[in-house]
């Protein structure tokens, strides 16, 4: 626990990991976003809120590529923690002992940076997923990610009209958008189910952005 | 690895054909190798002759479009559950067909290569493909095309050629009515009201020997020349003539004709020594070569599930669309076209009468309101409609509305199905504001031409139009009554009513000053619907309900009616009935085109000529209302 690695600060370039160099390797050319890039859509299942306390319980992603997402090549993970909160198991269902593969956090990280490589992450409040993995990857001594990310809220709000007379919220959950676009709700509160909600929700807001002006800048949505 | 979305496909594809027939595990096995797709409105998926891709395609959410090329006419439609373009990877050829979304929709890719090794193994998933692909859709070439499962079956494309196996024929085939020749003709021909056909087979020991029709029933029974206890043998068409299944639609009609009959046997190898199979009337004929509205109504009346009336909907709408093609006047258009709609509710609560656990209570009557109820929707839109029934409390004191109230459940339900949508301001039977006895109705029509604020006379305007579609029509007799009676004890009504005709003033003029919805997706279109059809609608009520004119609801026709009444105005009069014939086809050729309501218009899809027409009714709709705010006096209220 006390080792070199939890030190705060991050370790330096040529002491990380192989797979962390791979990672950032994708990176060193930029390529430009659009309709057609690789995106990762993905959710978390987190014991709690509280960014420096809890901890990441699941991650499930998929990847959509030209509108189409291929089950086989989709991603969700069981992380095993030590920190629990009974609390937040009745909204996630995953309990501290259930018996189901899962991996260390540090495992579970590896394996979703070579599935995520530089594709466009893409979740719903993505502030707090991609925070949650960060603090993760800092634990671990690792650097923060690399990938440029999208936020399906965002999204949501730029695509909305922009008039005094329509009532623009601050937040939008998830159920909320999930039943204004109309998409079954089935899984909700599984890491997986959630990604594959967001997926749709995402690819519908992108529609109604076309449809309201044309093409799509993905710039802007940075 | 299993995982949640392998789950949630697996879980939706084991409620349909064939994929229930594999057991859970194996469905988990297939799910996870599938990818979903999402789709827009009007992509296209693939196209004739394309090579085909590597998965074939289940609906998931939407539907998709199935056509000969794109833009020509639909050949089948395809909605959640369906399985299209997998003939042409059994087969290993190009596609023979173009598919495109007619709607949004989510599409599950199921890899063929991982499908394929279950339907070879699986006799039962190889037997269904081909007889649910033959017995699926009601177009002959469609037929050919889904029959052909494993390529080797059937190979006469020829489009003049294609075997005739339409929906309702295979399932009859299955079930074929019939008798034996000792039957009392009274018997067969009380099975031949039951069933609603015209023609008995009289079988003997499976064959066919031969075929009672209502006009043996009326040449040799109604001239008194046999008695109705007499057995079928008596009277019955001998021999009858045979053919094998693969009859096509030329076949069947040359040999009709031929023999002159109008009934032809479908036997196992086509001769009159094996086993009957199947019957094919003119009837059946007439549904494969086109569609004509008599043969429609009896579809409908004979339309057994709701899933009958969807696909009966699509040759109400090809109708339409060759009444538009060809200029058959508006009038004669909307009336036939209403009442086949019309046909298609009763059919619906027919049905869903049958559904109820005990019959209505008291009469009752379903009411059209809005557009149905004059008889002006010739698309598919909205759903407003209403029941008023007889009694508040049945013998035992119950109320009677739980059971209306489920029975419109159920009504709403299969109107959805076949393609009206849930009407967003709730102005449905099933909502219990809709849903109640003539007496509480008499009550709130009084309450609402006593007190009239706004949301009085926007009930009003949409409720006054009703007009009954089914059940017992003295009860809207009684409605009309009350209403007549309160109108002439609150003339102060008639002026607010005259008041909101007025709220929607036509756009003046062309480009600068044409009126375009500000906000919204239609944002670059006109709203035909509130610009132009409301305010002429309005207009026709409150004249119509200002001269006490009854059982006119028919907007065109009111102001028929009122240019008779009123000789000085009759050239505006007919101006307006015009006016709404003209709009009307306009909307509804847009909706054809779009795929939608019709009710918002591209305007720069418009022609000259077309511009032309559309400002004259603004017009007339200028004309209209100045008279009727000075009618009525509008402008005290103000």
């Amino acid at each position: 626990m006390f080792s070199f690695f939890n030190n705060k600060k991050a370790q330096s370039l040529k002491d990380l990991p192989p797979f962390w160099k791979e990672y950032a390797a994708q990176f060193s050319q930029t390529k430009p976003i659009n309709e057609q890039s690789d995106f990762v859509v993905l959710d978390t299942e987190t014991t709690g809120f509280d960014y420096n306390k809890d901890r990441i319980l699941c991650i499930g992603a998929l990847h959509l590529k030209d509108s189409k997402i291929h089950i086989n090549n989709s991603f969700e993970i069981f992380v095993n923690q030590s920190h629990y909160n009974a609390e937040s198991a009745t909204i996630h269902g995953i309990l501290k002992n259930e018996p189901i593969v899962k991996l260390s956090e540090y495992e579970a990280l590896k394996a979703f940076l070579s599935y995520v490589g530089n594709s466009v992450l893409v979740a719903h409040h993505t502030k707090f997923d991609l925070t949650m993995i960060n603090k993760a990857l800092e634990r671990h001594g690792l650097p923060s990610l690399k990938n440029k990310s999208l936020d399906t809220v965002f999204l949501y709000k730029k695509s909305l009209l922009r008039s005094p007379l329509i009532e623009r919220k601050e937040d939008y959950s998830l159920d909320e958008l999930a039943d204004k676009f109309n998409i079954s709700k089935k899984d909700r509160h599984t890491a997986l189910g959630d990604a594959y909600i967001t997926a749709l929700l995402f690819l519908k807001i992108l529609k109604k952005m076309k449809e309201k002006s044309g093409p799509l800048v993905f710039k802007r949505f940075f | 690895m299993k995982n949640t979305i392998s789950h949630r496909v697996a879980d939706f594809l084991k409620n349909y054909p064939p994929f229930n027939m594999l057991p859970l595990q194996v469905l988990e096995d297939i799910s996870l190798e599938i990818h979903i797709e999402y789709l827009e409105k009007d992509q296209l998926i693939f196209q004739e002759e394309d090579l085909p891709h590597t998965h074939f395609y289940v609906v998931h959410k939407g539907a998709v479009a199935l056509s000969k090329a794109p833009g020509k006419e639909i050949v089948d439609l395809c909605d959640e559950g369906d399985i299209f373009g997998l003939r042409p990877l059994m087969a290993q050829e190009n596609y023979k067909m173009t598919a495109i979304t007619y709607e949004e929709s989510i599409l599950y890719a199921v890899p063929i290569g991982v499908f394929k090794p279950y339907v070879l193994k699986n006799k039962a998933i190889g037997t269904f493909l081909l007889e649910s692909f033959a017995s699926n859709t009601r177009n002959p070439y469609a037929k050919n095309h889904r029959g052909k499962l494993y390529g080797e079956a059937l190979d006469q494309a020829d489009a003049d050629l294609v075997p005739l196996l339409d929906v309702q024929q295979v399932r009859r085939s299955k079930n074929i009515i019939c008798c034996e020749p000792h039957t009392p003709i009274k018997d067969i021909a009380q099975t031949m009201r039951t069933h609603k056909i015209g023609a008995v087979l009289v079988l003997d020991k499976k064959l066919p020997l031969g075929i009672i029709t209502d006009k043996d029933l009326r040449n040799k029974i109604a001239t008194g020349d046999f008695s109705v206890q007499d057995e079928a043998s008596k009277i019955m068409s001998s021999p009858v003539i045979t053919y094998p299944e693969s009859l096509s639609v030329t076949q069947a009609q040359m040999g009709m004709m031929a023999s002159s009959v109008s009934h032809l046997c479908i036997t196992k190898d086509g001769t009159p020594h094996t086993e009957a199979i199947g019957m094919v009337s003119k009837h059946d004929i007439m549904l494969s070569v086109g569609n004509n509205p008599s043969v429609l109504i009896k579809a409908i009346q004979r339309a057994k599930k709701t899933k009958d009336l969807k696909r009966i909907r699509l040759g109400i709408m090809k109708l339409l669309r060759g009444y538009l093609q060809q200029g058959i006047p508006m009038t004669l258009t909307t009336k036939i076209i209403s009442e086949l709609n019309n046909a298609c509710t009763r059919q619906i609560i027919a049905l869903s009468l049958k559904k109820m656990s005990s019959p209505p209570p008291c009469p009752f009557v379903w009411l059209a309101i809005g557009s149905q109820g004059r008889n002006e929707q010739l698309l598919h839109t909205d759903q407003d409609n209403a029941i008023i029934f007889e009694q508040q409390k049945d013998a035992f004191g119950h109320n009677n509305q739980s059971y209306f109230m489920s029975l419109a459940k159920k009504i709403n339900k299969g109107l959805l199905k076949i393609g009206y949508d849930y009407c967003p301001a709730e102005m449905m039977a099933s909502n219990p504001k809709w849903c109640l006895s003539i007496e509480e109705w008499e009550q709130h029509v009084k309450q609402w031409i006593s007190s009239p604020g706004k949301n009085e006379i926007l009930l009003s305007s949409i409720f006054f139009d009703f007009s009954p579609v089914y059940g017992d029509s003295s009860l809207t007799d009684r409605l009309t009554k009350t209403i007549f009676k309160s109108l002439e004890k609150h003339p102060i009504f008639t002026t607010h009513l005259a008041a909101g005709a007025l709220q929607s003033p036509p756009p003046s003029g062309f480009f600068r000053s044409f009126l375009v919805e500000q906000n919204g997706q239609n944002k670059d279109n006109f709203d035909l619907k509130r610009r132009t059809l409301m305010p002429l609608t309005d207009a026709a009520r409150v004249l119509t309900l200002s001269k006490h004119i009854r059982g006119i609801n028919n907007t065109a026709e009111r102001f028929e009616k009122l240019a008779d009444l009123e000789p000085n105005n009759q050239e505006l009069y007919m101006a307006c009935s015009y006016a709404i014939k003209a709009l009307l086809k306009f909307r509804t050729k847009q909706g054809i085109l779009h795929n939608d309501s019709g009710r918002y218009i591209d305007l720069k899809s418009l022609s000259k000529e077309e511009r032309l027409k559309l400002k004259r009714t603004f017009k007339t709709i200028k004309e209209i209302q100045e008279l009727i705010n000075i009618r009525f006096k509008v402008s005290q209220l103000l």
